[in-house]
């Protein structure tokens, strides 16, 4: 195209380059309008449903009056069983393959048990969960199943985020101490961990956002129930599930946007957070 | 001491081997709960029959997905033919081009864009651009079209990211070279800089398309469900089914033989997503775009 241009001279280089850069701009205001555009359109729609009673009340025929309370306490109790899982086991997986692992074969599986992992849509993980611990482990419908499954969700998440910030500790530090006699583990306690701290909090805290918005995964492990639970063996219904049958089975156009302006705030909530302590951790470097 | 430490290194080889542990007993238990049924009805037969009537009442049943492959594969590539060029280039722009502040604001974007919960974005297709597409294209508005651009705008992040890793990683060399041989900004892209990274796109496409073939909540909302084909068969107006959607209406009332038939789609999709992802993995793998 620019040859052909170039050769008849129709167009000078110097303007193609002008107008490819103006499309380049073009594109990332395209993207970042999208953005703006759809989170702009449900809050302004969903805004004036908000207020107290709503977040507070217990949801009353089905979801149509009242508020989302229960579905709220769902999506935290999930959230919660599924942090409290993939936290330790994301991070150890992180430390195993940076400090402890060579490239060899072995690694390579693990890794890539874990991109694996990644690329599972949701609602393969929903069916797993239903199978293996709805019915096979008798556990039910229940915040366990959900919360177990969901941790299936964001593992890969915190994996890679770990190691992406154990990456980024120096060498000479961890040299260092090592070299004062320090054992591999105290090093990793003492001096790998504190460093990687800021970058695993943040993937930590995305991984919260995404979970916070799945679906698939919890609708046939949490269950729907709009009680609140007593233990983790009761069945609850997260918010966004809550969202969709609103919507699916024609209950209540304004309390879905409602809800919907909910799980919008916890997201940009959460975002806000992980650009707060990437901030502040650039400013402690400095 | 040295025990202690044996015993640490062994739970962390424990959580590092968790993930490829849940792996297998995903792929195990979908075999258990599907797999008989499949080798009974036959895998081509499954995935090649026409008609799905999973209701023993209305008569002897059918377990026929073709339509809801065909009805992913749509949706999946419409979203990409919307999402790449749109994708690719906000990828140079964002290595290239873009000042420093630019460059945060829009890597920002990007976080929030994917942290979106897709139930919300389906709604939000639900009620606005169903309604448009019915007004202005016609048909019932649910569609391929709705779906391919809620799923396009879900695929755009990681298309972006992806790309703009792959860009960032062609050498400064090769683009100083095109420069000092008198080329422009834009020359050197679209001479040295998208010809090298070629195969780290190629691989965020690949990826891409898994991602979208296994989104469900948002694609439940928007495209319509109808379980059997388009017609005629380009048409991007008419409804479709994908397979995840068929897993989630079906698992709300399935039992005994309709259940393992659900069991055996995710049999389906699983082994398509896997294909693909490690096809993009190896890709990006080898054109050492990560390690």
């Amino acid at each position: 195209m620019i040859n052909i241009a170039g050769h008849h001279r129709i167009l000078s280089h110097d303007t193609i380059n002008k107008i490819a850069t103006l499309i380049l701009w073009a594109s990332a205001v395209i993207t970042i309008s999208f953005l703006v555009y759809i989170i702009g359109y449900i809050i302004i729609r969903g805004i004036g449903v908000i207020n107290i009673s709503f977040l507070l009340d217990s949801p009353r025929m089905s979801g149509a009056e009242g508020g989302i309370f229960n579905a709220i306490v769902g999506t935290l109790c999930l959230v919660a069983i599924a942090l409290i899982t993939a936290v330790p086991i994301g991070v150890g997986a992180a430390i195993f393959l940076i400090e402890y692992a060579t490239d060899n074969p072995v690694t390579r599986v693990i890794t890539f048990g874990v991109e694996c992992l990644a690329g599972i849509p949701s609602i393969v993980i929903g069916l797993f969960g239903y199978a293996f611990f709805v019915v096979y482990l008798g556990l039910g419908f229940s915040i366990l199943s959900g919360g177990l499954s969901l941790m299936f969700m964001i593992l890969p998440w915190t994996v890679r985020a770990s190691e992406e910030a154990i990456k980024t500790v120096s060498m000479e530090l961890k040299e260092g101490s090592l070299a004062l006699g320090a054992t591999k583990w105290q090093t990793i306690v003492q001096i790998v961990i504190p460093g990687a701290l800021p970058g695993i909090t943040t993937g930590v805290i995305l991984g919260t956002g995404k979970a916070i918005g799945e679906t698939a995964v919890i609708m046939y492990t949490a269950g729907s129930s709009l009680l609140l639970p007593h233990s983790i063996f009761d069945p609850v219904r997260a918010l966004p599930y809550h969202l969709y049958i609103l919507v699916s089975e024609g209950i209540s156009e304004d309390m879905a946007y409602g809800s919907a302006v909910v799980l919008l705030v916890m997201i940009l909530i959460i975002n806000l957070m992980a650009i707060g302590i990437q901030k502040m951790c650039n400013k402690r470097m400095k | 001491m040295k025990n202690n430490e044996r015993i640490i290194e062994s739970f962390l080889f424990l959580s590092a081997i968790t993930a490829l542990v849940i792996v297998s007993m995903i792929l195990l238990f979908l075999l258990k709960e599907g797999g008989p049924f499949l080798l009974r009805t036959g895998i081509s037969d499954f995935c090649l029959g026409m008609n799905w009537h999973p209701d023993p009442v209305a008569g002897e049943p059918a377990y026929g997905i073709f339509p809801m492959i065909v009805g992913s594969i749509y949706i999946a590539t419409g979203s990409l033919i919307f999402a790449l060029p749109l994708g690719v280039s906000c990828a140079v722009f964002l290595v290239e081009v873009a000042p420093l502040w630019v460059q945060s604001v829009i890597r920002r974007g990007i976080e929030l864009l994917v942290g979106i919960p897709s139930v919300v974005l389906g709604f939000f297709g639900l009620v606005l651009l169903v309604p448009l597409i019915r007004e202005y294209f016609g048909g019932y508005g649910f569609s391929i079209l709705a779906g391919s651009i809620i799923l396009g705008i879900m695929a755009l992040p990681h298309i972006i990211s992806i790309s703009a890793d792959a860009i960032a990683a062609v050498p400064n060399a090769h683009k100083e070279a095109s420069y000092a041989l008198g080329a422009t900004r834009w020359h050197t892209i679209w001479n040295v800089t998208l010809p090298s990274a070629k195969s780290g796109i190629i691989a965020a496409v690949i990826l891409g398309m898994g991602n979208s073939i296994g989104e469900t909540m948002a694609v439940l909302m928007v495209a319509g469900n109808s379980t059997v084909l388009p017609e005629p068969i380009i048409d991007i107006l008419d409804p479709v089914m994908t397979m995840t959607a068929n897993i989630v209406i079906g698992m709300n009332y399935a039992t005994g033989e309709y259940q393992e038939a659900l069991f055996a789609t995710g049999i389906i999709l699983f082994l398509m997503i896997v294909i693909l992802n490690g096809v993009s993995y190896h890709m990006l793998r080898s054109g050492k775009i990560i390690q």
